[in-house]
């Protein structure tokens, strides 16, 4: 009888998954989500997919609706090519930031692997899109289903009004100056994506209306101690310097249509809504290990999931969030997974079991007892870098065994900075911490002049920080695309920034 | 409250306008790809996907981003084992990436960017030059043509295929079995009740009669209901199956001037000219068997790659290559039992004389056994302006002319190009509409 009620209680049993045992083990996962995590998350939409599909999905970076271009099928057939190798296997989920949250689970996965998925996904990178402090202000998860769907919808009419050619010249131009186009520092001028039609609409009207401002300054002749006076007043009209590219563009390119302002903006936003993504990478999945783990571990104390699928689980849970060594292979960089969960799982022990150490290090959390408030609070609050930098324990660092590396020139070799000792620690965090600065990663492009009355030259500035250069080939790859964009030349000066 | 979704039987290939748009992009690569493997492959490979790869800076996707080298760097690694701070540490040997930086960032380190394309694609680039119309694209890309078949009956199936004998059959004995009352039974019920019902004062056996008389009318009406006249349970379907359609075998001969006026350009073009015959040839039957003959002033069967690619010297006797065909024919290819094609390419040289006794040979004996015989006479660019009129040329061309004239199924054109080859066929394509009988 016992036998009986205990396979009763159990969500599933062997591997094969239907939408009976995913509806429940959701279920299950929720009711730990929501009353002993006390998560918020936006409701789930689970979606089963085929490999293909999964495949289709990467290719147009993740979005289940996206707009047609080359590139995409370049990276379908590179990602086909490595998985028909057997090179890569597939992720077992991709999820949206959109409300309601959209996951993807592989139908290859095994159940084990679908409440592994589910609670990751569906709740751990569900939370994290709807408490984290970036993708409230920056993004609008309500409408950026509508947004690409209007945006496919949008391309696909330029194309045939325009040719296929010519939309597919501007679209491979705003994918160049993509990553130089979203607002770092303040935030976008704006409205909710839902509202771009309208502004189309309006855009359009305008255009048949208006003659451009560029031509009201041709045919007033003016001295040229009267344009020096005006220089500063003209830069202040143009917003410069402006730190995005694609939005200088978009207002003030002298020679594109109406469309081709629409499709840089398209593209902007699309950038602009990944932003957050990028610069929470180590935080979200964290977050989501971190969630699974704790669930999982939980319907297994329970009884609830079978010893066989628990090892299934963790087994799958190890592999991602396995760490190589510098001197591996393997290694690139720290795994995100990794760090977070590993980052994540020390603040709940420091709160709970702290030592000496933890006491002196972090005074406010140390034997706190609610660590899931701490965490909460710093999923909502922080970026990685700054997450880095507040709590990266020396527990941790002495895990993972970290060590500082610095670089100053090719003839040089390179020089230890700091290890995991006492000495080190906070050379060795900040150091991490500084590497997850957006403001690090991506180079400093500016706008800093553009004369319309003048040559129409524009020119952009890269301060460089501690002279590291930007890709020459590129670069010069790149600034064709911002010429054919400016419609005339475009000029990019070199200077050096303090770090 | 979560909503789970099955997307599985969305439509695939969503991914599709995409690749088609990339190949576009790439298209001069994956033209010279297709072209190269024409030329290497064997013929009846040709109808194969093929691998494609193309210089990394045609499909670069460009943007603003740091240099792997230059300036100060600095970072953290894991996996310490033996630094200490302050140590130096020699630079690992360029390439390795061992310097905490991420790898190619766009996760695509080779130069080269390789992919496959499929055998539609690669048919599709191939036809590009040869001009064919759509309909012949079409059903030279089709891979097998079946025609349904009388496979029995089954108990599912479209409403067209209804076997109403079948059904009706099985109706009848159901109603049988079950004792269905029969309309007639009914009426013959009806008109008794209605005789007694008219008495206009009935007899005490009468209305007794008429309550049992009743009672049966009932009964056998309830029974009608109960036992449906023609039960789903009944229906019959004719059963189809899809079997493709036979085909007899083919032999191809290639009979080809192998002396020193013949170049790369020309074998290239005659090529082309050989793996477009068998291309249809392979639509219309399962086997095609390929002979490849070579002559100069002696003609011997060899195999393919002997046939394009080694060279010999000496004279042309063209007639030489038609009685090898002969011998072959009669030694291994009985017209009983193949049908037997031949394609025929030469720059027009033949020796002085020759050229009658070929067109004796053709017409006395080949052209009887032969389905069709193409013969093209590829000609310089230069060339074309002054050969435009059919009716003079080489003393071969004139000589084939008058086969022409004979035999409906002798075809012959002058070829410079690969646009030139697809209208010897044309005549081929269209009197035999194979194609549409299957569909």
């Amino acid at each position: 009888m016992d036998k009986v009620n205990d396979s009763g209680r159990l969500i599933f049993t062997g591997t094969d998954w239907n939408f009976d045992t995913l509806r429940r083990a959701h279920d299950a996962i929720e009711t730990v989500a929501r009353d002993d995590l006390q998560l918020e998350y936006y409701r789930n939409q689970i979606e089963i997919i085929s490999s293909e599909q999964m495949l289709d999905a990467y290719s147009s970076i993740g979005m289940p609706l996206m707009y047609r271009h080359w590139s995409f099928g370049k990276h379908y057939i590179h990602h086909d090519r490595l998985y028909r190798m057997g090179a890569r296997g597939l992720a077992y989920e991709i999820v949206i930031n959109s409300n309601p949250c959209i996951s993807y689970c592989l139908e290859e996965n095994s159940m084990p692997v679908q409440a592994l998925v589910i609670a990751h996904a569906a709740f751990g990178h569900n939370h994290f899109f709807r408490s984290n402090h970036l993708f409230r202000q920056w993004t609008d998860p309500d409408g950026i289903l509508d947004y690409l769907e209007y945006a496919r919808g949008y391309l696909q009419t330029c194309e045939e009004r325009h040719g296929r050619r010519n939309v597919e010249r501007v679209l491979d131009a705003a994918h160049a100056v993509m990553s130089a186009g979203v607002f770092r520092h303040r935030r976008p001028p704006q409205p909710s994506l839902r509202e771009e039609r309208a502004r189309e609409h309006r855009r359009i009207e305008e255009q048949e209306q208006a003659v451009h401002y560029l031509w009201t300054t041709l045919g007033t002749t003016r001295s040229a101690a009267e344009a020096e006076s005006n220089e500063h007043e003209r830069k202040r009209l143009l917003g410069l310097p402006e730190e995005n590219l694609l939005y200088f563009l978009e207002r003030h390119s002298p020679g594109l249509d109406g469309w081709q302002r629409q499709v840089l903006r398209i593209v902007r936003n699309i950038g602009q809504y990944f932003y957050p993504q990028k610069q929470t990478q180590v935080m979200n999945e964290g977050c989501a290990c971190f969630v699974h783990f704790h669930i999982i571990n939980k319907l297994h104390a329970e009884g609830r999931i079978d010893d066989g699928a628990m090892l299934e689980i963790i087994q799958n849970h190890t592999n991602v969030l396995t760490q190589p060594d510098f001197d591996s292979p393997h290694f690139s960089g720290f795994n995100p997974y990794a760090l977070g969960f590993a980052m994540m799982q020390d603040i709940r022990r420091i709160c709970e079991a702290p030592t000496e150490e933890d006491r002196e290090w972090f005074p406010a959390i140390a034997g706190a007892r609610d660590w899931r408030g701490v965490l909460k609070e710093a999923w909502a609050n922080y970026r990685d870098e700054s997450f880095i930098q507040q709590f990266l324990s020396p527990k941790v660092m002495r895990d993972f065994r970290m060590f500082a590396l610095s670089d100053v020139g090719e003839d040089e070799p390179l020089t230890v900075t700091a290890i995991h000792d006492e000495r080190g620690f906070h050379k060795v965090r900040e150091t991490l911490a500084r590497s997850y600065d957006v403001s690090t990663r991506d180079p400093d492009i500016q706008v800093v002049d553009a004369n319309l009355a003048g040559d129409r030259t524009l020119r952009l500035r890269h301060r460089s920080l501690n002279d590291i250069p930007l890709d020459p080939v590129e670069r010069d790859a790149t600034l064709a695309h911002v010429r054919y964009l400016w419609g005339y030349d475009v000029t990019m000066e070199e200077v050096s920034g303090a770090a | 409250m979560a909503n789970f979704i099955d997307r599985r039987l969305n439509p695939k290939g969503k991914s599709l306008s995409n690749r088609r748009r990339f190949i576009g992009r790439v298209r001069s690569h994956v033209k010279n790809a297709v072209d190269a493997s024409v030329r290497k492959r064997g013929i009846a490979e040709v109808d194969e996907g093929d691998k494609v790869t193309v210089p990394r800076d045609s499909v670069l996707e460009p943007s603003f981003r740091h240099a792997p080298k230059g300036g100060q760097r600095e970072g953290v690694l894991a996996g310490n084992k033996e630094y200490r701070a302050g140590d130096e540490i020699a630079r690992p040997p360029a390439g390795s990436g061992g310097q905490g930086k991420r790898g190619a960032a766009s996760g695509e380190g080779e130069d080269d960017f390789a992919f496959v394309i499929s055998r539609d694609e690669f048919l599709d680039i191939f036809f590009e030059d040869l001009e064919l119309p759509d309909l012949v694209k079409r059903s030279l890309k089709k891979i097998t043509a079946t025609k349904p078949h009388r496979a029995g009956i089954s108990v599912t199936g479209s409403p067209g295929n209804l076997n109403v004998r079948r059904s009706m059959r099985n109706a009848l004995g159901r109603r049988i079995a079950l004792k269905r009352p029969k309309d007639a039974q009914v009426g013959e019920l009806r008109r008794r009740i209605f005789d007694i019902e008219a008495i206009h004062q009935p007899s005490r056996k009468q209305v007794d009669d008429l309550a049992a008389l009743r009672g049966e009318l009932e009964e056998a009406l309830g029974r009608q209901r109960k036992v449906p006249y023609l039960d789903p349970l009944d229906l019959r379907y004719n059963y189809f199956e899809q079997r493709p359609e036979p085909k007899a075998g083919a032999v191809m001969f290639c009979l080809m001037d192998v002396s020193a006026s013949m170049g790369e350009r020309e074998k290239d073009l005659a090529k082309r000219f050989f793996v477009l015959l068998h291309l249809f040839l392979t639509r219309r039957y399962d086997t095609v068997d390929l002979v490849f003959i070579r002559h100069t002033h002696q003609a011997s069967e060899v195999d393919e790659d002997t046939f394009f690619h080694s060279r010999e010297t000496g004279g042309t006797v063209v007639s030489t290559a038609l009685a090898e065909m002969r011998k072959v024919i009669e030694e291994r290819y009985s017209p009983d039992e193949w049908n037997i094609y031949a394609s025929q390419a030469s720059d027009g040289d033949n020796h002085q004389g020759d050229s009658l006794a070929c067109t004796e040979l053709l017409d006395a004996e080949l052209m009887k056994l032969c389905q069709y015989f193409a013969y093209v006479e590829i000609i310089e660019e230069e060339e074309t302006r002054f050969l435009r009129n059919d009716d003079n040329g080489t003393q071969l061309w004139m000589a084939y002319r008058s086969v022409a004239e004979h035999w409906p199924n002798f075809a012959m054109k002058r070829i410079a190009s690969p646009s030139d080859i697809y209208p010897v066929f044309h005549d081929l394509f269209a009197k035999h509409p194979t194609e549409v009988r299957n569909g």
